[in-house]
């Protein structure tokens, strides 16, 4: 008779993730497999009530809109006379703002057909699973690469003359800059919460910066010819 | 004492012809809330519990649930909006000038239409930082992030093919401009663009082309993938919850996790 082993093994396995967990449990121990008990509340009424408020406060801010500004309506559309800028809707004021400084083929394909994988891709990369801190592993490498990065970015947008890209790329270097200089220890909070960003968040945020920055630019700054104007001085 | 209405409204629900609409029977147990979730053809795609502190303003702040919402509004006025306007030129301009001056509403309608279209193309955009700054996009969420990125392209086209609906200046020349981009697209761009517009310039066949995009085809893939959505979130184990968050179980469970080992 062979003696009882000091611990009992298995595996579970989640095949969504294609990752194996092992368990080791030893004897006369209780390792409480930990039974979901987190309080849940019912969706129906609950949580249907909810959504319905929020959508309802919606509904009374966007009816007292329109209620007090007009849908913008202009001549009828004639093609012999072009108004000077045309300009896309806003949210495409960020790509229009790019036609200004680069060819059709970058700007309206390249960019927005990178962007879109760009976006599709994120989840599937499980890099940094675990998302800490940049700087916290491997620190004088990847200061010296994303600083090459930043740079590289700085000079192409420079010798372009896209200065309105540059001022978002230059604040997020910036702020690495101040990352990789920064510890999760540190007693400033910005400081502490700049050290645990992982890469991912680095790059959508400057994404987010140039979406602002570039449709802003594009809805208020841009006039005749594209030229720069002041919003306040029409 | 139940008010008369209340009576009514409990009468009514034991009618005949009522269980044989409502599946999930009468009543208010726990048992029977889950079945108005579970036994309802819409709603059967979300969970029939939430974790209650995915509730709070905090953890989504909704941007999900108003980005639908502004969809809602936008199929009602549309349809609203469809019952006077020809897609023809230049009937359409006139048509949209009626809308303004003589249309009862007709004014408020269109308002409405165009911020909600505005506040939906906001919305999805925020919903869409939101999830990535939480991290939700995260296994086994990766392919409702998909969804999700569809979904916000259907919005901006459905956004871009209503902007030359009305047919002024404003509509013609942003058109003109955002079709000009598709013929730098490399050998097939101006296939593309001639797809697009029925033509090579921006005429009344564009203007019908994108009345059925905008109408019919858009707003179809929307609700495909509104519901496949939708549906993942359920499949995928609920919202999403952090674990270094206060009231946190123990560990992030995907539906499978929950099982025992």
């Amino acid at each position: 008779m062979t003696p009882p082993k000091d611990f009992t093994a298995a595996i579970g396995s989640d095949m969504r993730t294609s990752m194996r967990r092992v368990l080791f449990i030893t004897r006369r121990t209780s390792p409480q497999v930990k039974a979901y008990d987190e309080e849940r509340v019912q969706t129906f009424p609950e949580v249907l009530i909810r959504a319905l408020l929020a959508v309802e406060c919606m509904l009374i801010a966007l009816v007292l809109m329109s209620l007090f500004f007009n849908a913008p309506l202009e001549g009828i559309a004639n093609p012999t006379n072009t108004p000077n800028p045309a300009k896309a809707p806003w949210y495409f004021l960020g790509l229009q703002e790019m036609l200004h400084y680069f060819p059709p083929v970058v700007a309206g394909v390249l960019i927005p057909g990178l962007l879109v994988i760009g976006l599709i891709v994120i989840p599937y990369f499980d890099i940094n699973i675990e998302a800490e801190g940049f700087f916290l592993k491997n620190r004088q490498r990847r200061l010296r690469l994303s600083m090459i990065v930043a740079g590289a970015l700085t000079i192409f947008l420079g010798v372009f003359d896209v200065y309105v890209a540059l001022v978002p790329t230059v604040l997020i270097a910036g702020l690495l800059l101040l990352a990789a200089f920064s510890s999760p220890e540190s007693t400033n909070r910005f400081r502490r919460y700049l050290a645990q960003r992982p890469i991912s968040w680095w790059i959508m945020t400057w994404f987010l910066f140039e979406l602002i920055v570039l449709t802003a630019v594009g809805t208020y700054f841009r006039g005749p010819g594209w030229s720069w104007v002041l919003p306040w001085r029409s | 004492m139940p008010s008369t209405i209340e009576t009514y409204f409990d009468k009514l629900e034991r009618t005949r012809v009522w269980k044989s609409i409502f599946r999930s029977g009468k009543g208010s147990s726990t048992l029977h809330n889950a079945l108005a979730i579970q036994q309802n053809v819409f709603l059967h795609l979300f969970p029939t519990k939430v974790r209650k502190r995915m509730l709070g303003l905090g953890a989504t702040w909704y941007l999900g649930t108003l980005t639908l919402g502004t969809f809602l509004v936008l199929v009602v006025t549309g349809i609203l909006l469809m019952l006077y306007y020809h897609p023809s030129v230049p009937q359409a301009y006139s048509d949209v000038k009626d809308l303004q001056f003589i249309v009862s509403s007709g004014l408020f309608l269109r308002n409405l239409h165009r911020w909600a279209a505005h506040a939906m193309v906001f919305l999805a955009f925020a919903h869409m930082f939101r999830v990535f700054y939480r991290g939700a996009y995260r296994a086994p969420r990766e392919f409702n992030w998909v969804v999700g990125v569809v979904l916000l392209l259907v919005t901006l086209l459905l956004s871009y093919t209503g902007y030359l609906l009305p047919w002024d200046q404003l509509a013609y020349w942003a058109i003109t401009v955002g079709t000009n981009i598709s013929s730098a697209v490399p050998l097939v761009g101006e296939k593309i663009r001639f797809l697009l517009l029925g033509g090579h310039l921006v005429n009344a066949n564009a203007l019908l082309r994108f009345y059925v995009l905008h109408t019919v085809i858009l707003p179809i893939s929307a609700v495909l993938f509104l519901a496949i959505h939708f549906w993942r979130i359920r499949k995928d184990g609920g919202l999403y919850v952090r674990e270094s968050e206060p009231g946190a179980a123990a560990a992030q469970p995907t539906s499978e996790e929950q099982k025992p080992l």
